[in-house]
């Protein structure tokens, strides 16, 4: 085992663990400020992806062109289903809320199904083709994008937060409901803006992976899993426990991996989130 | 007095034929609605242009019983197809059958694609004790039962796995490739592990050294600790195993990471997809994959192109993989029929069991057809294809190559 070959690994493992992050940044604000988890959003991750390619398959626009567009189309998205859906269900028993993200769930892969057809598709020609190679050590610069694209969005969210104002009314709202409306917060508006930055991210999320990753209906099962173990792990509402947390799964899933067997690389993330939460049940960075 | 009571019993239980049967009753049982539905109708189409062109008058195309108008053995007997649908449902599969043979009175049944579906259907007809051909279900444990009813004219999954070793040993001989090192990278579900437990043993048999044995959790976020473990292991060839969403994933990271084997032999599945071959353009060319059949199988056996001609004509579409052993199927049962003389379903068992069809007689690329003991056809075989210009080609057996295989894999950045 040579010192480059582990180096290697771990840088590998770190460039995914950002991307994990960004799925779950929009996770975790979303359970923050009101307490639900959406089973749906991976989903948000995949329409993402779909925007992307279709952006690519009718106009030849590279997905990191379409970004912004598609940021603010999911942001749109993810407003319209707090208020069509989830606004119904705020003060509702937790399994109704779990039963209605998880149809929602269901309802849009079956329907991007249908529309779009079960095949895989890609984008298969991007200004991101290519390779970034140093010392030795060599990366898909698709890949290498995507994590820097998606420590910006993270970092973008983490200052939005914590510096503006309405960032502070929905941390706010997050801390205590009714406080904050007292206070003259309109809870409502901070729901849906929740619900917005957090479909935001995934969109995000997805347009990025989308230059190299395939795009099928079912693609957010394969990084919802990842997401709620960084929520968890990181801490229940916390973008900065969801971001380290990300990176730690990344490095430990792919390194595990590679050292031990690559069949058993969930088996290692899991055992990493069992003893967390055994030692500490708050999570890494949550607030007991 | 005694003995035309003995005939009548033996008539009433059915053990005596009717003399001059006009027709001849063959039940086909595929997955005609459902989700193979588009597979289950190519199959039907296929079967029942094999019996039409027995039935018709036509020679051109030139296969043996083909354009006799009926079978010669029986004063010209027209093969009448009675099909059934079993949805890809097993139960269904085994009660379609028993209908079949209890009501439609077959002679002989053949289908049913899916394994699952093959392994049920096959049993209800070993139990009324009626000839069962199987064309296309490729599980080992079809023909590992000890049935005497049972024929399988496909080659099997152990089969197709001794191939990759043929094609090596064969690339060695005409091209002096040396192969020694092999990694073997699956999917950790039953098709991949499967797979990489055949390929561990030819390998051993052959004298290969296994040098990585990778198996990973499919649809996962990332192969990279699976390739890195790959490249680390130092292989001349991968043998994979994946279905579509993990084959372009290793694709891709084979080109991120800079790993490039000599040769990478896919075990069909998601390498065989025409989604692969667009997603991955020229990346994926050079990628050889085992296949059981190939249009341009033409170039070296001229019936492929007739018989395709015909199947165009009708339907539209070319043969593949499916439909070419479909028809091959119906065939091989008119051919026991004809040499049986007889639909007594023991006679015909007989037949079967001797027969002995010459590969130039047949569209697919086998030496033969000739059952043994198992019931499994021993002269099958499959074809190597590799990908080249964006398309799969025939590069072995050498015999029917339409090209030339391309080896060692060139890299990625010279395509």
């Amino acid at each position: 085992m040579t010192g480059q070959l582990l180096l290697q690994t771990v840088l590998s493992g770190l460039l995914v663990g950002l991307v994990y992050a960004l799925v779950a940044v929009g996770l975790t604000i979303i359970f923050g400020v009101m307490d639900i988890v959406n089973f749906a959003h991976g989903e948000f991750l995949m329409v993402g992806m779909y925007a992307s390619f279709w952006g690519f398959a009718l106009w030849k626009l590279d997905p990191l062109f379409t970004l912004p567009l598609t940021a603010l189309a999911l942001f749109a998205l993810g407003a319209a289903v707090y208020r069509l859906v989830i606004r119904r269900i705020t003060d509702a028993p937790m399994l109704s809320q779990i039963f209605t993200t998880f149809g929602l769930m269901i309802l849009a892969r079956g329907l991007a199904q249908y529309l779009w057809k079960p095949d895989f598709r890609s984008v298969d020609r991007t200004i991101v083709a290519g390779k970034v190679a140093f010392a030795g050590l060599q990366f898909g610069l698709p890949q290498v994008v995507a994590a820097g694209g998606a420590v910006a969005t993270t970092g973008a969210v983490w200052w939005f937060l914590r510096s503006t104002r309405l960032g502070a009314a929905l941390e706010a709202t997050a801390a205590d409901k009714e406080a904050a409306a007292l206070m003259g917060i309109d809870a409502q508006k901070m729901f849906a803006l929740a619900w917005g930055i957090g479909a935001g991210c995934a969109g995000v999320a997805g347009a990025l992976l989308s230059t190299y990753y395939p795009i099928f209906p079912e693609v957010g099962a394969n990084f919802i899993l990842m997401a709620f173990v960084l929520v968890a792990l990181g801490g229940f509402g916390s973008v900065t426990g969801a971001f380290w947390a990300g990176i730690l799964v990344g490095v430990v899933e792919v390194v595990g991996g590679f050292l031990w067997d690559p069949a058993y690389k969930l088996v290692l993330v899991l055992a990493l989130y069992l003893l967390v939460v055994w030692l500490r049940p708050q999570g890494l960075l949550g607030k007991a | 007095m005694k003995a035309s009571r003995l005939a009548l019993l033996a008539t009433a239980l059915g053990l005596v034929a009717p003399a001059a049967a006009q027709e001849i009753v063959l039940g086909v049982i595929y997955p005609l609605t459902g989700p193979a539905a588009s597979t289950g109708i190519e199959l039907k189409n296929a079967a029942q242009l094999a019996a039409d062109l027995i039935n018709g008058t036509d020679r051109s195309v030139g296969l043996p019983l083909a354009g006799a108008g009926g079978i010669p053995g029986l004063k010209g007997a027209k093969l009448k197809l009675v099909f059934a649908d079993h949805q890809g449902n097993p139960q269904v599969g085994a009660s379609e059958a028993e209908r079949l043979i209890t009501q439609e009175k077959v002679a002989a049944l053949q289908g049913a694609y899916f394994s699952s579906v093959t392994a049920t259907a096959s049993q209800t007809a070993e139990r009324y004790g009626v000839p069962f051909l199987n064309a296309d279900s490729s599980s080992v444990a079809l023909t590992n039962r000890g049935f005497k009813w049972f024929f399988r004219t496909t080659p099997h999954d152990e089969l197709f796995a001794q191939n990759a070793f043929q094609f090596l040993k064969d690339l060695e001989k005409k091209k002096g490739v040396k192969v020694k090192r092999i990694a073997i990278f699956a999917e950790n579900t039953e098709f991949g592990t499967g797979a990489a437990k055949l390929q561990e043993k030819y390998a051993k048999e052959n004298g290969y050294e296994i040098v990585g044995k990778v198996l990973y959790p499919p649809k996962g976020t990332q192969l990279t600790s699976e390739v890195q473990k790959l490249k680390a292991s130092n292989p001349d060839i991968v043998m994979q195993s994946s279905y579509l969403g993990d084959a372009i994933l290793s694709m891709k990271t084979y080109k991120d990471l800079g790993f490039l084997p000599t040769g990478l032999l896919a075990n069909d599945a998601g390498f065989n997809d025409s989604e692969f071959l667009k997603t991955m353009g020229k990346d994926g060319d050079y990628v050889i994959s085992r296949e059981v059949w190939a249009l341009d199988l033409a170039a070296q056996k001229p019936v492929v192109a007739r018989a395709n001609a015909l199947l165009q004509a009708r339907h539209g579409v070319n043969f593949n993989g499916n439909s070419a052993r479909a028809f091959t199927g119906i065939f091989a049962l008119a051919d026991a029929i004809n040499r049986a003389g007889s639909t007594r379903p023991e006679d015909i068992r007989k037949a079967l069991r001797a027969t002995d069809i010459p590969g130039d007689q047949l569209i697919m690329p086998w030496s033969g057809i000739q059952f043994d003991e198992t019931g499994q056809n021993r002269k099958g075989a499959g074809i190597i294809v590799q990908v080249q210009g964006g398309k799969y080609v025939t590069v072995w057996p050498f015999t029917l190559a339409s090209k030339d295989v391309v080896w060692p894999l060139p890299a990625f950045e010279k395509r």
